[in-house]
This record gives C-alpha cells, sequence and structure tokens, in this order.
C-alpha cells in the first residue's frame, strides 16, 4: 500500500525493498528511508522550491476572481490564483472539509474569509503556516484601518496604494512592517512630491517600532477599559458544564512625548512573590498575552508590566481564568408542545450578581421549530419579538437589575404534524448582555504610573464592564 | 485616511496605443503630471485585471523622469511585472536605478534595490551587485533591512555572483547589527541561504546564539523578527545541557506574546531544547508553561486556531504532561468551524483518561445529535474509540451507542455497528448481549465498511445467532454485486458458519455456493485466493480449519497512545509550519526540502537518541561554500568529505550515508530500547498504560479526511497486514 505514495519512477524492485523494510524489526540502516505515518498521494512539485514563506499573496471575491495580487516569489505561477476556487469546490463535492490550509499538486494554499472575500497565499514549500494566517489577518486589519472597509468595491478605488503596501509589508514572502499607524506615516494617499520627501518613519526599525517620537497632547490622558467576556455552557438540568472568563484590558492613550508606564494589578502570583499580603481578592490570571510594547522580560522576573505605550487604541493585555463561575444571567426554560400542533414556552430570568449592579442590553434568544407561525408573547418587562431568520425569538430587557427575576410566556402554533422526537434536539439559548462597573473576577487596577522626561501630569482613566462571551448558552 | 481612493472607474479594459498615445500626450502640458498619473494607473489597473500591459514598456519607463514618488512607484511596479520579460529592454532603467540607489532619501534607496532585486535577469543582478554592498553598510538601518532581504533574492537568482562578492559574509557581520530588525532580516536571509541544498551551511554556535537571544530579549523588536530569530535558534545543537536549559529560561518569556506565530515558534524552540535537557524540575515547568498559551490560541479566529489544534495534537503525544488536564477546553463550541469541530474532537480522544471519559463521552454523545454528518459519524466512532481505550467508561459508552442505534438514522448505525467490532475485540465475552440488537438493524446498513463489520460479527458469533444462516443467505443474495470488503468478510463468515454448524445443511450448502462464486465468478484475485485457500483446507482437514479460522484473534488494545515517538521528534521540529498541520515532513510533500532531524550531541537525551531518525542523505551537487572563521557560519567539517560522492540529484536512489553521520549504531545494544520508550512521558500516563501493544487508533493522524486512517489494526506484527486478512493466521 504504501508503495502507491511514491515518485512513479521509482523502481518496483526498490519499493519491493521498502515494503520488506517495514515488515522488520527496527533496523538502522533501513530506517534511513522510513516513511512517516500518514503519507499520501500528494503529487511532489518539480522544481526546487526555495520559498519558506509566502510566495503570492491575493485577494479573491466569492465567485475565486482575484481582485489584485502581488507575487514575491517566481517559484508559484500567479495563475495558481484561479485554481483556488475550483480546488475548494472539488474538496467539497467530494465530501471533504475545507481546512484553512491544503495542498494541490505541491502547491501550499493558505486563506482566510472576510466578509464576502478570501485571502489567499500561496507556497511552495514548508512554509510557517501560522505566520502567513496571522500576515493575512494583520494585512485586512491594515487595509480596514487604512480604508474603514475592505470589500471589493475599495479594493478598486485603492488599488495604486495597496500594491504599495503590499510591498511594504511583505518583502520576498517575509512579513515586514504590519502595524498600520507606522505604515500610514509614509506610505499615503496624497501625492508626494519627490522635494518634499517622505523618509521611513525612525520606528520602522526602532527598538520601539509601535511609537514615533513628537507626539503632542494638550491634555494627557489615558482610559483603561478592563472587559471581560463570559463563555458559560448551562446543561438541560441547570449545571454548569464550562465556564470561562476571557478578559482584555484595552487602552485608549493621549500622552505626549514618551512615556513610560507601569499598571499594577491584583495578580496573585506577584503578592505571593513579593511577599506582600493583598488587601482585598487577588486573582491568578492564566495565559497573560501582552501587546509587544510590554517588557515581557520585566513580566518574567517581578511580574512588573512595563511599557511604552502605541498612540491611540490598542489591547494591551488579555488573560483568561478558568475559575468556575456561577451563570450571572440565569435562563431557563420550559416547553410544551400540545401535539405537534403548537409548543408554549414559559422562559424565567434571574439575574444572579450583586443587587448594586444592572445587566444592560440583555438578549435572550430562544429556539423554536423552523416553522412555527403565529407567535403570541406576554412578559413581565421588556419586550419580545419573533426572529423567523434565525428561529427563535427574543426577549429583550433594556436593564435587569442584580437578583430580580422576570417571566415571559410565548406561544407559536405549528402547521405541519411533527414526531415529538425531532422537537427533542432543539439548539441552546443563547444571551447576550453587558454589565457595566463589575468584573467577574475581581481584577482590579491598582494604580498606573505614568512617567516622561518632561515631567507632565496624566489623568488615567479606568472603567470595567463584563459582557457575555461568543459563547454563553443554556440547553 | 483624509481623502478615499476612488479609482475604480479606471477598471476598463484600454487599448495599448491608445495609452501610448495618452503618455505621449502627458508629456506636453501636464500640471502637476495629473495625467501621467491617470494613465500610469489606468496601465496599472489594466495589469490587475491580468492585461498584458508589457508593449507599453519603452512608454512607461520614460515616466521615471517625473519627479513623483506615486509615480516612480508605479513604474517600478511594472518594472517588477514585465521586467523579466523585456531583457533586451531593461538596460534602458538601469541609471535610473544607479541613481535611485544612491538618492539622498533612505526610502528611494530601499526601494530602488528591492525593486531591482525582483527583476532576476543578469543586466539588473550586476548593477544590484554593485550597489548592495554600500547598501548593507548603509547608515539607515531602513536601507539595511531591505538590503539583508535583497541577498537572499540574489542568491536565489545567482548563488555563485553571491558568494563571489562575499554577500554571504556581510550577512554574517548584519546578526551583530545595532538594530534588531536589521539582525532578523539577516537572520532570515542566513537562514533562506543554508535550507539551499546548495547553499551555504548555517549553523550557529554558542556565542552567536546568545547573541541572537540578546537581540530576541532585550529590545521588545518587531514581531516578525522575533519569529525569524527564534526559528534560527534550531539550528544551534546544544553540547552540555547546562547550555539547552539556559537557552529555555532565557525565552520562555516569549510565551506571552501576543502574536499566535511567536507563541508556536517559542514552543518549537522549547520542545527541541527539551531534547537536550537534563534537569526535570525545568522540563517539568516548561511543560506547565506551554499549556496556557496553547489554550490561549483557542480564542484567536477560527484559521489560527485551526493550526494550533493540529500542532496541539502532535504536541500532546510527545508531552503528554502538557494540557493533560484541559480536556475541557477542546469541546466543540456551537459554531465552531467543522474544521475546528474535528479537530477538537482528535484531542478530546487523545486527552481522554479514566477521570474525564464520563465528561467526554457526554460531550461526544452531544456531538452525535448534530447536523452535520461528517461530525456525527466522527463523534460516533469517537465514542466506540473511547470504550476500547477506557475501560472504565467502556459500560456507558456502550449504552451511548446502543441509543444512538435506536435513532434509526442510517449513517449513525453504521458507524456505531463499525466500532462496536472492536469493542468485541476488546473485550471478548463482555458484550456480545448486544448482538440482537445489531440484526434488527442489519437492513439499514448499506456502506461496505459498516456491513462487512456487520458481516463480521454474524461470521464471528454464528454460534450465538440462532438465525445466522438465515441472515448470512440474505447478505448473500447480492455478494457479486458487493464491494472487495464485503465479499471478503462473507467468505470468511459463511466457512466461520460452516464450521460452527458443520451438520447443518443450510450452512453446507451456503458455504459451498459462496466458495463456487469466489473461486469461479470473481475476477479479484484476493477473493479468488482466499477462496481456494478455505476450499482446501475444509477438504483436506476440516477440524484443522477450524482450529486455523477461530483461532483466538490477538486483542485490540488501547494505548500507546502517540504516533512513534522518533517520528513525533521529527515533526515537532517543524511546529506551526505546514507539515505540522498535515503531519507529515516536509521532505513527503515537496520534492527537495530539506528534511530536519535532530542532531546528536554528548547532551541529547538517551530516550531521544535511541529513536532518533537520521536524515535521508542529501548530497550537495556542488562543494559547498564553508566560511571560516568564528563567526556564525561554522565551517562545515563533513563537507570535503561529502563531497567524495558526487551524485546526480535528478535519478538514481540517494546514496547511503557516510559512516560519519550520527547513525545511532551506539543504541542498537540499546536492548531495553522497546520497552524503555518513552520515560518522560510515559510517567504521565497512568500506569495500566504499560500493559500492552498498539491502539488500533494511534495513526489517526490523517487530518480526518480519511477513515481508512483509523481502520483498527491487531496488535503486534499483525499490526502491517490489512484489516480484513486479521482471520487468517498464515
Amino acid at each position: 500500500m504504501r508503495d502507491s505514495s511514491k515518485p512513479e519512477s521509482t523502481p518496483l524492485s526498490q519499493c519491493r525493498a521498502d515494503l520488506i523494510s517495514d515488515f522488520k524489526l527496527p533496523n538502522r540502516q533501513q530506517q534511513r528511508k522510513r516513511i512517516t505515518p500518514n503519507q499520501d498521494r500528494l503529487l511532489l512539485a518539480s522544481t526546487p522550491p526555495i520559498a519558506p514563506m509566502a510566495s503570492l499573496i491575493a485577494i479573491l471575491d466569492l465567485k475565486g476572481k482575484p481582485l489584485i495580487q502581488r507575487s514575491y516569489r517566481d517559484d508559484v505561477p500567479p495563475s495558481y490564483v484561479e485554481r483556488f476556487l475550483p480546488l475548494i469546490l472539488e474538496i467539497e463535492e467530494e465530501g471533504q472539509q475545507v481546512t484553512p490550509c491544503f495542498s494541490s499538486q505541491g502547491i501550499n494554499y493558505m486563506h482566510i474569509r472576510h466578509s464576502n472575500l478570501y485571502l489567499l497565499a500561496l507556497s511552495k514549500r514548508n512554509s510557517n503556516a501560522s505566520e502567513i494566517i496571522i500576515f493575512l489577518h494583520r494585512l485586512v486589519q491594515v487595509l480596514v484601518e487604512y480604508f474603514k472597509e475592505l470589500e471589493e468595491e475599495s479594493i478598486r478605488d485603492n488599488f495604486v496604494i495597496i500594491y504599495e503596501l503590499m510591498d511594504e509589508m511583505m518583502d520576498f514572502g517575509y512579513p515586514q512592517t504590519t502595524e498600520s499607524k507606522i505604515l500610514q506615516e509614509y506610505i499615503t494617499q496624497e501625492s508626494h512630491k519627490l522635494e518634499i520627501q517622505v523618509r521611513p518613519p525612525m520606528a520602522v526599525t526602532n527598538a520601539v517600532s509601535w511609537r514615533t517620537e513628537g507626539i503632542r497632547y494638550r491634555k494627557n490622558e489615558v482610559f483603561l477599559d478592563v472587559i471581560e467576556s463570559v463563555n458559560m455552557l448551562v446543561n438541560a438540568n441547570g449545571n454548569v458544564v464550562r465556564s470561562e472568563i476571557l478578559g482584555a484590558v484595552k487602552m485608549k492613550c493621549y500622552l505626549s512625548g514618551m512615556p513610560e508606564l507601569r499598571l499594577g494589578l491584583n495578580d496573585k502570583v506577584m503578592f505571593e512573590s513579593t511577599g506582600r499580603t493583598a488587601r482585598g481578592k487577588a486573582i491568578e490570571m492564566e495565559d497573560v498575552k501582552f501587546h509587544q510594547c510590554v517588557r515581557l522580560s520585566r513580566f518574567e522576573n517581578d511580574r512588573t508590566i512595563s511599557f511604552i505605550p502605541p498612540d491611540g487604541e490598542f489591547e494591551l493585555m488579555s488573560y483568561r481564568l478558568s475559575t468556575p463561575v456561577k451563570p450571572l444571567i440565569w435562563v431557563e426554560a420550559a416547553v410544551e408542545s400540545h401535539r405537534g400542533s403548537r409548543v408554549e414556552y414559559m422562559v424565567k430570568v434571574k439575574g444572579q450578581f450583586k443587587r448594586r449592579s444592572t445587566a444592560n442590553n440583555v438578549e435572550i434568544y430562544v429556539p423554536v421549530p423552523d416553522d412555527a407561525d403565529s407567535p403570541k408573547f406576554r412578559a413581565s418587562t421588556g419586550s419580545v419579538q419573533y426572529a423567523p431568520d434565525k428561529s427563535a425569538f427574543v426577549w429583550k430587557i433594556k436593564q435587569l437589575g442584580g437578583s430580580r427575576e422576570f417571566l415571559m410566556r410565548a406561544h407559536f402554533g405549528l402547521p405541519s404534524v411533527k414526531s415529538e422526537q425531532d422537537f427533542e434536539k432543539r439548539a441552546p439559548i443563547t444571551v447576550k448582555f453587558e454589565i457595566p462597573y463589575f468584573t467577574v473576577s475581581g481584577i482590579q487596577v491598582r494604580y498606573l504610573k505614568i512617567v516622561e522626561k518632561s515631567g507632565y501630569q496624566a489623568l488615567p482613566w479606568v472603567r470595567y464592564i463584563t459582557q457575555n462571551g461568543d459563547d454563553y448558552r443554556a440547553l | 485616511m483624509s481623502t478615499p481612493g476612488q479609482d475604480a472607474k479606471f477598471f476598463q479594459r484600454g487599448k495599448i496605443e491608445e495609452f501610448r498615445a495618452d503618455l505621449h500626450a502627458a508629456e506636453a502640458k501636464d500640471k502637476k503630471f495629473v495625467k501621467r498619473k491617470t494613465v500610469l494607473k489606468k496601465i496599472v489597473a489594466n495589469i490587475t485585471m491580468g492585461n498584458d500591459m508589457s508593449p507599453l514598456f519603452t512608454d512607461v519607463v520614460q515616466c521615471l523622469g517625473t519627479p513623483l514618488l506615486e509615480i516612480k512607484k508605479m513604474v517600478y511596479l511594472f518594472l517588477i511585472s514585465y521586467g523579466r520579460s523585456k531583457p533586451d529592454l531593461i538596460h534602458l532603467v538601469i541609471p535610473n536605478f544607479l541613481q535611485d540607489c544612491n538618492d539622498r532619501n533612505p526610502l528611494i534607496r530601499a526601494l530602488a534595490i528591492r525593486t531591482m532585486s525582483y527583476i532576476a535577469i543578469p543586466v539588473v543582478t550586476d548593477a544590484l551587485s554593485e550597489n548592495l554592498r554600500h547598501c548593507l553598510r548603509d547608515r539607515d538601518a531602513y536601507v539595511r533591512k531591505t538590503a539583508a532581504i535583497c541577498v537572499a533574492k540574489l542568491y536565489n537568482a545567482d548563488p555563485r555572483k553571491a558568494e563571489k562578492n562575499g554577500f554571504v559574509e556581510m550577512l554574517r557581520d548584519l546578526m551583530l547589527d545595532s538594530n534588531a530588525t536589521v539582525v532578523a532580516n539577516a537572520v532570515a536571509a542566513l537562514s533562506e541561504i543554508g535550507d539551499r541544498l546548495d547553499g551555504v551551511i548555517f549553523k550557529l554556535n554558542l556565542t552567536t546564539a546568545n547573541r541572537l537571544l540578546a537581540a530576541l530579549t532585550e529590545s521588545s523588536e518587531n514581531r516578525w523578527g522575533q519569529i525569524y530569530i527564534l526559528d534560527s535558534l534550531l539550528r544551534f545543537v546544544p553540547e552540555r545541557h547546562a547550555d539547552a536549559e539556559a537557552m529555555a529560561e532565557r525565552i520562555i518569556s516569549q510565551l506571552q506574546h501576543a502574536n499566535s506565530a511567536v507563541v508556536l515558534t517559542t514552543i518549537k524552540v522549547l520542545l527541541y531544547l527539551m531534547n537536550y535537557m537534563e534537569n526535570r524540575r525545568l522540563i517539568d515547568s516548561c511543560c506547565k508553561k506551554m499549556g496556557p498559551p496553547l489554550v490561549a490560541l483557542l480564542s484567536s479566529g477560527p484559521e489560527v486556531q485551526y493550526v494550533a489544534l493540529r500542532n496541539i495534537l502532535l504536541i500532546i503525544q510527545r508531552r503528554p504532561a502538557v494540557l493533560k488536564n484541559d480536556v475541557k477546553v477542546f469541546f466543540c463550541k456551537y459554531n465552531d468551524p467543522i474544521y475546528v469541530k474535528l479537530a477538537k474532537l482528535e484531542i478530546m480522544y487523545r486527552l481522554a483518561r479514566a477521570e474525564n471519559a464520563p465528561e467526554v463521552l457526554a460531550e461526544l454523545q452531544e456531538y452525535a445529535t448534530e447536523v452535520d454528518i461528517d461530525f456525527v459519524r466522527k463523534a460516533v466512532r469517537s465514542i466506540g474509540r473511547l470504550a476500547i481505550k477506557v475501560e472504565v467508561a467502556a459500560d456507558q459508552c456502550i449504552k451511548a451507542l446502543l441509543s444512538l442505534i435506536e435513532t434509526n438514522v442510517t449513517y449513525v448505525v453504521q458507524e456505531a455497528v463499525i466500532v462496536i467490532k472492536d469493542v468485541f475485540r476488546r473485550y471478548p465475552g463482555k458484550y456480545e448481549g448486544i448482538i440482537p440488537t445489531l440484526c434488527e438493524h442489519i437492513d439499514s446498513l448499506d456502506e461496505p465498511e459498516s456491513k462487512a463489520a456487520m458481516v463480521w460479527i454474524i461470521g464471528q458469533f454464528a454460534n450465538r445467532i440462532d438465525n445466522a444462516d438465515e441472515l448470512l443467505d440474505v447478505l448473500l443474495d447480492t455478494f457479486l454485486e458487493e464491494s472487495v470488503e464485503v465479499q471478503l468478510a462473507l467468505l470468511t463468515a459463511s466457512v466461520k458458519l460452516f464450521i460452527y454448524k458443520s451438520s447443518a445443511e443450510r450452512a453446507k450448502t451456503l458455504v459451498h455456493k459462496v466458495l463456487k462464486w469466489a473461486t469461479e465468478e470473481v475476477d479479484n484475485p484476493d477473493l479468488r485466493d482466499r477462496g481456494f485457500m478455505y476450499w482446501r483446507m475444509l477438504a483436506i482437514n476440516p477440524t484443522v480449519a477450524g482450529e486455523i479460522v477461530l483461532a483466538d484473534k490477538p486483542a485490540i488494545t488501547t494505548d500507546s497512545d502517540r504516533m512513534d515517538r522518533g517520528a513525533l521528534d521529527q515533526l515537532l521540529l517543524h511546529t506551526g509550519t505546514l507539515g505540522s498541520i498535515y503531519h507529515k515532513n516536509p521532505e513527503t510533500f515537496i520534492r527537495n526540502a530539506t528534511g530536519k532531524a535532530l542532531v546528536d550531541s554528548p547532551a541529547l537525551n538517551p530516550h531521544s537518541r535511541a529513536v532518533l531518525i537520521p536524515l535521508a542523505p542529501v548530497r550537495l551537487p556542488q562543494p559547498a561554500i564553508s566560511v571560516p572563521g568564528p563567526g556564525p557560519v561554522e565551517s562545515h567539517s563533513a563537507s570535503a568529505s561529502d563531497n567524495l560522492v558526487s551524485v546526480d540529484k535528478e535519478d538514481g536512489p540517494p546514496p547511503p550515508p557516510p559512516s560519519s553521520k550520527p547513525a545511532p549504531s551506539a543504541n542498537a545494544e540499546n536492548a531495553g530500547y522497546a520497552e524503555a520508550e518513552d520515560v518522560d512521558a510515559d510517567e504521565d500516563m497512568p500506569p495500566n498504560n504499560k500493559a500492552g501493544s498498539n491502539d488500533p487508533y494511534s495513526n489517526l493522524d490523517g487530518a480526518f479526511g480519511n477513515y481508512l486512517a483509523d481502520a483498527p489494526r491487531p496488535m503486534g506484527d499483525a499490526n502491517r497486514r490489512r484489516q480484513y486478512e486479521d482471520d487468517l493466521l498464515i
């Protein structure tokens, strides 16, 4: 079986030898041609590939038509871009899954989707796929920051500058400068006379590549948003199957010069390592991730979060907590179906957080059968709407106080008679909400120190929000 | 931006002559060069649409005199597109290039060499070589970092020219540049050259590796550069445990980087270094620290998640301590894309243990009722695999499978039958009571694999199924139309039935009928041969035939839950790359790719050495240039002797490796090799896993596309035989 994966030119005698060696006990000499477990029928490339990175980057519409493309290496002919969509269709037709990376005839296709576009990278070598995929995401981000929207029309409208950006952001397949704030300093839509020259900003190659010098603000301010998203799955018995908190500290920095910032959190590990006892609660963050501006070695040494911030908005850090959380918004639904002709729902919602907090914009999506009709609702608060396109009804509550509890009833008719069994399989209830001035984890900003050599005073503002993650549901 | 572009109007197919005329007209009155800009935009738009604009070469090149950066960039773009197809005309632009190479503005200098290096024809590369030397020493870092990549491009176009000019040595010097971006690009260029079959060998010694580490950690420098530097650390072979350990401690903080590619590359380097480390505590702490960043990757976009998941699957096989308590984070989300779900499913199975089996099973049951057929099938199959892997969960799994069979959904039933067959083999005498339930669904089996599984069950347990002969008889009605897989199963089952019930007249007619078909009506040689063999056995001595056909089967057992360790070690050197996603070494899907293997050194962990897979030798077609001196590019002592073997790389098998290669001959004497498989990994596993042999599913690395990949195999030597042959103990 294995010899089918060999190039066709392999002499038969050799195939035999390989097969035999596979049956023998491990023998060093034989193993040099050992085959990894899952070799299959990929066709081999015919020319020596020299591209460790992307050979070509293209943006395609959903029909697979390339809107713009840039070749960085000759080893992959540009015409392969047009084979992308047919290949996807072929894979789908064969009942296989289209994965973000796949290989065909020695060419590797790596792609991401962004609204109605494909961003595609081709290579002929064992490329660093994680790097290329992230680069494609970066490219989207930069183009969005340049043109607000990235779509077919905005690409056509700005094709010259997109070519310039593609030339600047990647060289010979190696990603280069991908910070849009920096790029905007020397790649702009205004025409430049060669006499009045734009120069590469220092930041392109500086150690502090994310901030340029000479930034000035009349009023120096910093806004910190601590946002925690709760993901949760509650099963039909009301038990929490899993829960996690995804936290992010986002900043808006309006500071002059090159300020040095230091952020203090109630970080349990730091308290323990410095022998300090925490006043109040300390929290244990897992897999903390930082923006590139944070000095990772310092954090590793003494858990100090110190950095020179980029200008404007950015995400300073993110973290995750897998400590069990009880549902903040408790939802349960009782469903009663009457001989398949109509169905009734009774939904109960309860705010399971402190009385002084309030959840805003609570939306509860309760799925109903696809063909449910003639809805009737009665709710003790908020408004209810039927959303047939989502096969669900939505109960919206503008403000839900802590420890408050509300009820609603819904009634639908069902046109066709269904078996009970079909009905049992129902999609989960999903919940959206936002609770300001509150974090589930108890994370707190203890201080934010701002030092700049000119010695100005800056004002830090802190805000806390807890909201639903993209996966908050009850069965 | 202040003024969003409105250039879509230029996307109209234009005629070459019109453009030419427009360009000429623009030479006269062209205030602020608006006309020229417009025509050029139209031309570039036409290039974008795929129309050939190369006939305009001389006309477009004329615009280079225009003192407008935007126009210069468009002309350069034109040159990148068509320069190589006009070798006879390219000399026209060389003066412009040379002028730009010496411009006051670093942006222009860099733009010029960058553009030139994309046009790989001798006239241009000659001109580039002259200027590249200055640019590599330019006082502006932006020019130096661009020049570094230009060396790689030049080397790609003309290796000898690049070497003759001493650019490789200059790159080596750039590795000590004060600017971290320049260092990173120099490392990237050197790595690329070092990966070529005919390239200069690029290895790192301790001093240089430490310098690069300093560049990595001291400046929180740009993210992509960190990847190139981290990647290059794999070229450093630690000679002492302490070197590997010190390096691991220095890079571990990079795990907190927000860029997932940096995280994965860091993990790759850590996994590599762990092969050379001795300090247990440090190895454990590395494993512990790797878990959370990997989990965090699961909150990125689906494409990044997918890359992470495929890598995690490899990592947890090699280092089971990583993530062993985190199975929950791999539970599928409602809105995960299907490829993410499938990748998660596989990891869930790998992480399943007695402690978490109930939770995993509950999840799998949930998935088995979803809508996507492929996913549901995999979920059902995973329940069976779980039963085989975790004995204490087997009862629950069987219960779950039975309740799924009751749904009567055909593909669910078929998957369930396939796995239940393996469960029977795993736990003989325990679950045969459910056979009647299976028999009730015999009519819904229409796929060869499930049908063959059911037939096997009927044959194997013909003595317990009262109406086995009836069932077989019905199944045999379509014998000649069935696929070979089913035909083989039917043949064997009929023989078994006959041996169990040799007195029954019906069994006798059945077996006779089948043997006759198999030997006379069927073209497939396997089937025919098997038919003849049974026939003769039965004719010569039915009792012995019975002993042979119904002999005890090697039990399928669970464990050795991972790929071959040596192969894993090798694959993990490619963490984050395509190879780690396909689970293949790059040599296998890209011709002429250089493979990677752990390099033997005094510090290499003995277990890693025991399973070391030396590289298939790749000969250098031409003498390698070795750069002498204490610099980062070390001379390669073996290269001289290597060159004695002259090989035509196009045809013929590669020559055997010279004895100087680190062939681990010493390990042959390592008698304990087989059971000493993986001490550091096994100690993390529950002890009962040491019991035995091969997990039938352990090779399921086939990216889920291929169901055959998890075809169960009996343990031991029979492992390599095909599944349907397992009844024949030849």
